[in-house]
């Protein structure tokens, strides 16, 4: 099902310009979901860094944000259909104002958490004991580090963010993160350009070597994961007259292995009003789910949903290449 | 009219066609030598951009260029190897000057 998007940016498609279609490729077989293990529920769009690459236009000047309302129908589908992981991304989620409530009461409900966590927003008005809030709920944190280094951090998500992501890392590191067995800190590398991720597993020795030796700093995982050819990203590539090669290089990169762990085939995304997507970058896309499945939280029903069929259109090609790429880094 | 066009590299394969058997040969011992062995395809890669650089191809330079970024490498680890590709060749044309030396010293009284 290669879904026709409506919605333009800047006056052109808000998809990518791609010498083959992602429904080409995929064949007649399409893409199923398998079951729905993950509720990823982005809470708003507000942030505090306004990123290069970000696939949500997040930044301060948003103002959409998660009511109390859909936090509890979200809840209500967590302790109805059991799914034992919730996954919270934005924006900054912090910033909301139901944020802790969100995560202690799934808590509650015994759901693993996964909040995706910019790490400087740790330095807001009130969100400085933010490790101390994550640790006392054994959320899993994973945090975006596209690298190393303060010249490439800083060039995708803005001037002194590096240096602030290091003092926020120590701090978690201080109460445990990365060190203590239940408190889980995953980093996330995406490339700083219009190139593909290195093999997660060689950079992932990079990091660890290197974040040690000059501000000895632990973590868990780094996840690489492939810039999505929409929202911001996609401005850049095209203002840097860089996305036919992008795009080229997706396609030629297609890889059929990756099609069984898409993650688009055991989660459910939710935005900030509701209502359901088969992923984040779907969402940002306003491509909603099959026609014929619940299309809210409020009416969320899993075994309506879990063997739902995913829309996709020829932004997938991002999900597809390489060894893959998903919120938990290569899926071949 | 230049001689370099950027979009010759994605013809590259166009080169099969008058002797598509030595194209092959040449396409499978290139893309074997980029494989991962006991050098890594990190290492790899900045080897090819060292040597990229030195036999002076835009193509090689821009492919390896990629490689490197999509294998990890920052633009300060390219920038070593390059210097160190160049200085060797700058050093393999200085050391010819012995051959000046020599030169000079037999039909020097």
């Amino acid at each position: 099902m290669q879904t026709v998007v409506q919605i333009t940016r800047n006056g052109k498609t808000a998809l990518p310009n791609s010498p083959v279609s992602f429904s080409e490729k995929l064949g007649e077989r399409g893409l199923f979901a398998e079951t729905i293990d993950t509720l990823q529920v982005n809470v708003g769009k507000l942030c505090n860094q306004a990123c290069k690459h970000c696939h949500v236009d997040a930044s301060p000047a948003r103002t959409e944000i998660m009511p109390r309302k859909v936090v509890e129908a979200c809840l209500k589908a967590i302790r109805d259909f059991r799914i034992p992981l919730l996954d919270i991304t934005g924006g900054a989620p912090e910033l909301i104002p139901d944020f802790r409530y969100f995560v202690t009461e799934a808590r509650k409900l015994n759901a693993n958490i996964v909040v995706r966590h910019n790490l400087t927003v740790m330095f807001e008005k009130d969100q400085t004991d933010l490790p101390e809030f994550f640790a006392e709920n054994e959320t899993e944190v994973v945090s975006s580090l596209p690298y190393f280094l303060q010249q490439q951090t800083d060039a995708q998500r803005g001037n002194g963010v590096f240096e602030k992501s290091i003092d926020a890392l120590k701090r978690l590191n201080k109460v445990g993160y990365g060190i203590d067995e239940r408190l889980v800190l995953n980093l996330v590398y995406n490339p700083v350009g219009a190139f593909l991720p290195p093999a997660q597993s060689a950079i992932e020795a990079d990091f660890k070597r290197e974040l040690k030796q000059r501000y000895d700093i632990s973590f868990n995982n780094l996840f690489t994961i492939t810039n999505m050819p929409i929202a911001r990203y996609l401005d850049w590539l095209r203002r840097s007259k860089n996305e036919e090669s992008y795009m080229q290089k997706l396609v030629n990169a297609f890889n059929p292995a990756t099609i069984a762990g898409l993650m688009c085939r055991n989660l459910i995304s939710v935005d900030w009003q509701g209502n359901l997507f088969d992923c984040d970058f779907n969402q940002m896309l306003e491509l909603g789910v099959e026609e014929n499945a619940p299309q809210t939280i409020f009416d969320f029903d899993l075994e309506k949903l879990k063997n739902r069929q995913i829309a996709t259109a020829d932004h997938c090609f991002g999900c597809t290449a390489g060894s893959g790429s998903s919120c938990g880094g290569t899926v071949a | 009219m230049h001689y370099y066009n950027e979009e010759d590299l994605g013809r590259f394969g166009e080169i099969a066609k008058y002797k598509p058997e030595l194209f092959e040969k040449f396409l499978a011992w290139y893309q074997a030598c980029q494989e991962e062995g006991a050098l890594s395809k990190r290492e790899k890669a900045l080897i090819g951009l060292a040597v990229a650089v030195t036999v002076q191809c835009p193509y090689c330079i821009e492919a390896f260029t990629n490689s490197c970024l999509e294998n990890g490498s920052n633009m300060e680890q390219m920038t070593e190897a390059m210097h160190l590709a160049s200085a060797i060749r700058g050093g393999a044309s200085l050391v010819h000057g012995i051959q000046s030396h020599n030169a000079h010293d037999k039909v020097s009284m």
